[in-house]
């Protein structure tokens, strides 16, 4: 027989005040199996948890009830609590009676009435909890970042640093994503290559780190602490083992395509280093462009390579590693403003060009060397128009959110116009001014001091008259419709997830919302942390952000992966579910509505009659199992139980509410 | 039916709320010190789709007047995929309860966010509401349990 003990919390008054906390104890006496029933003033207090722990044992108690406060807050406590008695943390169920009960409710008969009705199914339930016991499993001490940006590159340094393995996947040839190939960062105007190439070098240097450049997440399996990724690797055509990176294929390829990294603006050859200061620092070849791959002639790069380290004969590879963190920080890319806006020339004008294209023209290693001039022509500007919210805060257009960085660089970019050609002229059409950050205000005032002329309207059209650019827009604070005579025009365009990240969050088995963006696991409490136990986000692949959000979190989510790598093994919760094999008929439904594929048919010995057969039966992987409990719903023969929410326990629940 | 006539009947409601999304969110609906009837008494469940559809029958065999099952928002379910299975499984369920003379309103899915305090207050204020306009359930339920039938 059990003996159960019921302990009902005053919380003060919290639930005292509306719950006849004495009567409840009475009519607890009255439940089957109550051995002992009291209340007091706080009992998730020390004197609180000492005299539940003396009852226990005056009463010889196998089992108690709690009412209290919402399981979600003290259930914890108490299972720690259990932990220093006689009784397994798992032989204790919670009723809740202040927040669905005293705090919602003003009848006190009522009220009491429906904390009596909580008890009684607690202890309903309470009589048929098992003991259960935590398992532990090990943890792969190894984190794999995906995405080589400012995210990825902080994420790995920190957790690196912490001496864990750290493995960078990055699509692109080279670490460095969009921060790399901006000018300057504001509102200090830092060079922003300047202080992001050491974190690079640093990154392809520091001896805990691999950088896997050119590759891509194939598949991941396995549950945090034991991920098993594939990793894709596209074919470089260049042995990096033998190549110096010397360069001198670079310059002898006859191939032009517009370069990626200048964001069109110039041009790069077939085969190429991205950048100057690019990590690793040796070239690949574009197969779609390059004239050996493509067409079979050619071959310069391979009669001019003093290392021989060409080689057109390359494939995709294919690796297995173990990880037991993943962080995921594939950033972001601007919306495609051409196929959006039409009215703004939909992309026929070589003169109507994107924030990060600006910042390609202003950069001194950038193809123009920081000449500030038009792409049509090499003329430079003296009219220069900024359109803020292009795709951004557009319902009908683009997207419904704020981009968040582009107030602040438009103004950076209307300061370095302003500073870099004498003379020049700055109109920005903005919907509202957003400068949340730490000096981000004074940088726009400084801005407007500096001559910028802010008008607050949208822009409608754009359209070419002789070479100049006219803007037909809005002054919606003077309610009248201004036009505008452009050299040239900057549109901040929105950010967007990466184009693959349902791909990606896909194999991962994390969740985006209804703009890609990806979903973390709490908006406020846990930011960095995603709904799958040991993946991690950062960066802009949560939502738009600027560089400190970004490396701010970036060293919170490495925070959390090395919370993690620090354990040798980890426990595991032990309300997952069982399979009586017995039972099972091995029909399979329980494997099809897993969401974390923890079941699988395994083959087990049996008997028909008295002859031994081979029987097909699901199994459950308690590694992977979170407990949801999907497969004891759908299970046909009642085999599958959830263990601490069993089928017999609801049912005992439902019964007891309605004696 | 002479219980329908008395004004002070209370029906007995079940709610079965997921512990991430719906449980929260009653949680935060007493945080906020919202106000709702005292005839709702809830399970927690780890997932609406841990919610076999044997418990429901079972309720209102034992006498239940009414039953919710609340879980995420399709999408945002904790598991991923739990409260599809839930959606569909109930939809089901709700014609078959139908179709045995069990008035739709006595069993309902909703989908309650752990941010959704107004919400849950709404749906139990307005499901109590209805059921309480139905009379007590007189179907599947065996005649011990009836409340003013013969024993």
């Amino acid at each position: 027989m059990a003996r159960i003990g019921v302990f009902i919390c005053h919380c003060g008054t919290n639930i005292a005040a509306t719950v006849d906390v004495e009567a409840v104890a009475a009519a607890a006496r009255e439940f089957p199996n109550v051995a002992f029933a009291t209340t007091y003033k706080y009992m998730c207090s020390e004197p609180g948890q000492a005299m539940i722990k003396e009852s226990i044992e005056d009463y010889n108690l196998d089992r108690i009830v709690i009412a209290s406060c919402s399981p979600r807050m003290h259930e914890l406590t108490f299972r720690k609590m259990l932990k220093g008695t006689k009784i397994n943390p798992y032989m204790l169920e919670i009723a809740n009676i202040r927040e669905q009960c005293a705090w919602v409710h003003t009848d006190r008969a009522k009220a009491t009435e429906k904390a009596i009705d909580h008890v009684k199914m607690a202890v309903a339930k309470v009589g048929k909890d098992k003991p259960l016991t935590t398992s532990t499993i090990p943890i792969t001490k190894r984190a794999l970042v995906i995405g080589g940006g400012i995210a990825g590159i902080q994420a790995a340094l920190d957790i690196a640093d912490a001496g864990f393995d750290v493995t960078i996947v990055e699509k692109e040839p080279s670490i460095g994503g969009h921060m790399v190939m901006l000018d300057k960062t504001f509102p200090t105007m830092d060079c922003s290559a300047c202080i992001s190439t050491p974190k690079m070098v640093d990154a392809g240097a520091h001896p805990n780190i691999t950088l896997k450049t050119s590759c891509e997440v194939e598949k991941v399996e396995g549950y945090v602490g034991n991920f098993e990724v594939t990793i894709k690797e596209k074919a470089k055509y260049v042995n990096h083992d033998l190549c110096t990176g010397c360069g001198l294929c670079q310059t002898k390829c006859p191939t032009k395509v517009p370069s990626e990294f200048n964001q069109g603006i110039g041009t790069r050859p077939a085969i190429y280093i991205p950048f100057a200061q690019a990590v690793p620092s040796k070239p690949v070849i574009d197969p779609t462009c390059c004239l050996k791959l493509t067409k079979d002639k050619c071959g310069i790069c391979e009669k001019v390579c003093p290392l021989q380290a060409i080689n057109y004969k390359d494939e995709t590879k294919y690796t297995t590693e173990k990880y037991g963190a993943i962080v995921v920080a594939t950033g972001y890319e601007l919306v495609d403003w051409a196929k959006m806006y039409p009215e703004y020339g939909g992309g026929k004008y070589a003169d109507v060009i994107t924030g990060l294209q600006f910042e390609r023209l202003v950069n001194a290693s950038g193809p123009t060397e920081g000449h500030i001039v038009r792409p049509s022509d090499g003329k430079e500007p003296k009219d220069v128009v900024i359109v803020k919210c292009v795709g951004s805060r557009d319902q009908n257009k683009g997207k419904s959110y704020c981009s968040r960085a582009c107030c602040m660089y438009s103004a950076k970019h209307a300061h370095q116009i302003l500073d870099k050609i004498p003379g020049s002229n700055v109109y920005i059409f903005y919907m509202d001014v957003r400068t949340p950050g730490k000096g981000y205000e004074e940088f726009y005032d400084n801005t407007r001091a500096d001559g910028a002329q802010y008008i607050r309207g949208r822009v409608s059209k754009i359209f070419k008259e002789g070479d100049k650019l006219i803007c037909k827009g809005e002054d919606t604070l003077l309610g009248k419709q201004v036009t505008v005579e452009a050299d040239m025009v900057i549109l901040a365009t929105a950010m967007e997830p990466a184009a693959n990240i349902a791909d990606v969050a896909g194999k991962l088995g994390i969740s985006i919302d209804s703009d890609r963006w990806v979903t973390e696991a709490h908006p406020k409490l846990r930011p960095v942390e995603t709904q799958t136990g040991g993946v991690f986000l950062c960066g802009t692949c949560q939502g738009p952000k600027d560089i400190p959000d970004t490396v701010a979190q970036a060293g919170a989510a490495a925070a959390k992966v090395m919370a993690l790598l620090n354990h040798d093994e980890m426990e595991t919760s032990p309300m997952i579910s069982s399979v009586d094999q017995t039972k099972c008929s091995g029909c399979g439904y329980c494997v099809e509505v897993c969401p974390y594929k923890a079941i699988s048919l395994i083959q087990v010995p049996g008997r028909d009659g008295n002859r031994k057969v081979t029987k097909t039966v699901a199994d459950v992987n308690s590694g992977l199992c979170q407990g949801c409990g999907c497969c004891a719903a759908t299970c046909r023969t009642g085999c599958i139980d959830l263990k601490g929410y069993t089928n017999e326990q609801i049912l005992k629940e439902v019964d007891a509410l309605c004696q | 039916m002479s219980v329908k006539t008395n004004e002070n009947w209370e029906p007995k409601i079940l709610a079965f709320c997921c512990n991430w999304c719906t449980y929260t969110g009653a949680d935060l609906a007493g945080l906020n010190r919202m106000k709702y009837p005292e005839n709702v008494r809830v399970i927690r469940v780890p997932c609406s789709s841990r919610v076999n559809p044997q418990f429901i029958l079972r309720a209102f065999q034992k006498g239940c007047d009414g039953v919710l099952v609340c879980g995420c928002h399709p999408g945002d379910c904790h598991y991923a995929t739990g409260n599809y299975f839930t959606r569909r499984r109930f939809m089901l369920m709700q014609r078959l309860l139908e179709y045995n003379g069990i008035d739709p309103k006595r069993f309902q899915a909703k989908w309650i966010s752990g941010s959704e305090a107004a919400k849950f207050r709404d749906t139990v204020t307005k499901v109590s509401a209805e059921i309480k306009a139905l009379g007590p359930n007189t179907k599947f339920a065996e005649p011990h349990f009836t409340e003013g039938g013969d024993k």
